[in-house]
């Protein structure tokens, strides 16, 4: 069996299955990316163009690199050196990008939704890089390759999301992968910032951090989105991590062989101290490790001729 | 319709002396490594390895090449196929591999599998074992061990089933009814 879509947006929307063979395609990549020639002729003669319309390094960086090891041919578009800053619409940029015969364009964008005009509009294939506060789907499967890699599989495991839930597209995906692959989610983070209604995902809300991790398998921490820190979410950054920041004797309530992980950019001492962010329970530089393979997986799992 | 063309003993058969023409060609088992083509011939392989291993006394390395990624129909198709794993342990550079599968058909499979090792390092030589060779080739390639010569018509099928899969060892000739050809 193959991806039964055109585009990959959102987990939401994706089976179990698709999530599955995502994830086992990945495992691999991997593989190539060990060895000392890494690449392979996959995606030769295909043009894969990020747009970027909301600054990245990590993400851009890891398509890019994930397109290059296929042997794609790879164009970055960002906002700064486009013709966005000349009044060109969303639409438009992507039309002329496609008139190119682009095969797929990797967008991110600070509208929740925008890659989903480009996908009725476009014959190539689109992948959301992350769409304003809605998903950003890739970041949520290699969070569950990460977890599948290092414990063996994701039913049953108690994952706890720590933070801004409310802004976090991370999050977001984060939650329905998990919950479709069977694992027990609680949230953990200020009243303001866990969205209200939550629950009917299926998740458990807890207020107190240390409620949160008691018996936790897997701590994944969100960035604290400190551009929008002046709305007034909380008062101080002392007092979020002196009430939510992550560190070893809160660590030392989770099950053994408790993964932290965070998706990066971390705040030292605000989410996470140094202790833990590089303590031998931190998984995030293998998330980034594994972010190459799974965006690999995607690329050559939409690469096939369009139905 | 379907024809047994070999059946369990003339398998065992035919990888023995495959082993015995190894070890005779290369003089022993001290610089070769088996690589078997996913998924058939990565059995086969593992069961090269065991003979030779009681001819000789001596393990030799043995890998898994998936050359999914290398194929030369990927931009024509409708679906990605399912990617398998690719494990080669070893040192690749300067070995003498046997690379091993069931069918030799067209050569595209074989010419993947060499681009595909080429790509993990550069052996001093690579030689073909199969266990059928129908003919029908599309690319310059012969193979250096054979068990079986087998002639056939395109619109046939051959299937090597191995009792690693949960079947009785046997190769079958079918009559093709469909398009799709095991190799």
């Amino acid at each position: 069996m193959g991806l039964k879509r055109k585009d990959v947006l959102a987990l939401a929307e994706m089976e179990k299955e698709e999530i599955e063979l995502i994830l086992q395609t990945a495992e691999s990549f991997k593989e190539v990316s060990t060895r000392e020639i890494k690449k392979v002729p996959t995606l030769r003669g295909k043009t894969v163009v990020n747009l970027f319309f909301e600054a990245s390094t990590r993400t851009r960086t890891s398509f890019e690199l994930a397109a290059k090891r296929l042997s794609a041919d790879v164009i970055n578009i960002s906002t700064s050196s486009s013709s966005v800053v000349k009044g060109e619409t969303l639409l438009d940029t992507a039309r002329n990008i496609e008139a190119m015969q682009s095969d797929i364009i990797i967008l991110r964008h600070s509208s929740s939704g925008a890659p989903y005009i480009l996908a009725r509009a476009l014959r190539s294939a689109v992948i959301n890089a992350g769409d304003g506060a809605h998903e950003h789907p890739s970041q949520g499967l290699l969070d569950l390759f990460t977890i599948k890699e290092k414990k063996g599989g994701i039913a049953g495991l108690k994952v706890v999301i720590v933070g801004d839930v409310l802004h976090s597209r991370v999050a977001h995906s984060d939650i329905h992968g998990l919950k479709k692959l069977g694992a027990d989610v609680h949230l953990a983070g200020p009243p303001t910032m866990i969205p209200l209604g939550i629950e009917q995902w299926g998740v458990k809300v807890h207020y107190r951090l240390e409620e949160a991790i008691a018996g936790a398998d897997v701590i994944i921490l969100l960035r604290l989105q400190l551009e929008r820190q002046g709305k007034g979410y909380f008062p101080t950054l002392r007092e979020y991590a002196r009430l939510y920041g992550l560190d070893g004797k809160r660590v030392a309530r989770a099950n053994d062989g408790v993964l932290v992980m965070h998706p990066g950019p971390i705040n030292r001492g605000v989410e996470v101290t140094s202790e833990v962010a590089d303590g031998l329970s931190s998984v995030i530089l293998e998330q980034v490790t594994n972010g190459v393979a799974v965006r690999m997986a995607l690329l050559y799992l939409l690469s096939g001729e369009k139905p | 319709m379907e024809r047994v063309i070999l059946n369990s003993v003339e398998i065992y058969r035919a990888l023995t002396r495959i082993a015995h023409e190894i070890l005779e060609k290369n003089k022993g088992s001290k610089e070769i490594v088996l690589v078997g083509i996913r998924t058939g011939g990565v059995y086969l392989a593992q069961r090269l390895v065991k003979k030779i291993q009681e001819i000789e006394g001596e393990s030799v390395p043995i890998g898994e090449l998936d050359i999914t990624l290398y194929r030369d129909d990927l931009a024509h198709r409708k679906e990605s196929p399912v990617l398998k794993k690719t494990h080669i342990p070893f040192d690749l550079n300067d070995r003498k591999i046997i690379l091993v599968d069931d069918v030799l058909y067209t050569g595209r499979t074989i010419r993947a599998a060499m681009d595909g090792l080429m790509d993990l390092g550069r052996p001093r030589q690579i030689q073909l074992a199969v266990l059928i060779d129908r003919g029908h080739r599309e690319l310059p390639i012969r193979a250096d061990y054979v068990g079986k010569n087998l002639p056939t018509a395109t619109d046939e099928k051959v299937e090597v089933l191995l009792e690693e899969t949960g079947e009785e060892d046997r190769v079958v000739l079918k009559k093709g009814t469909d398009k799709e050809s095991t190799s």
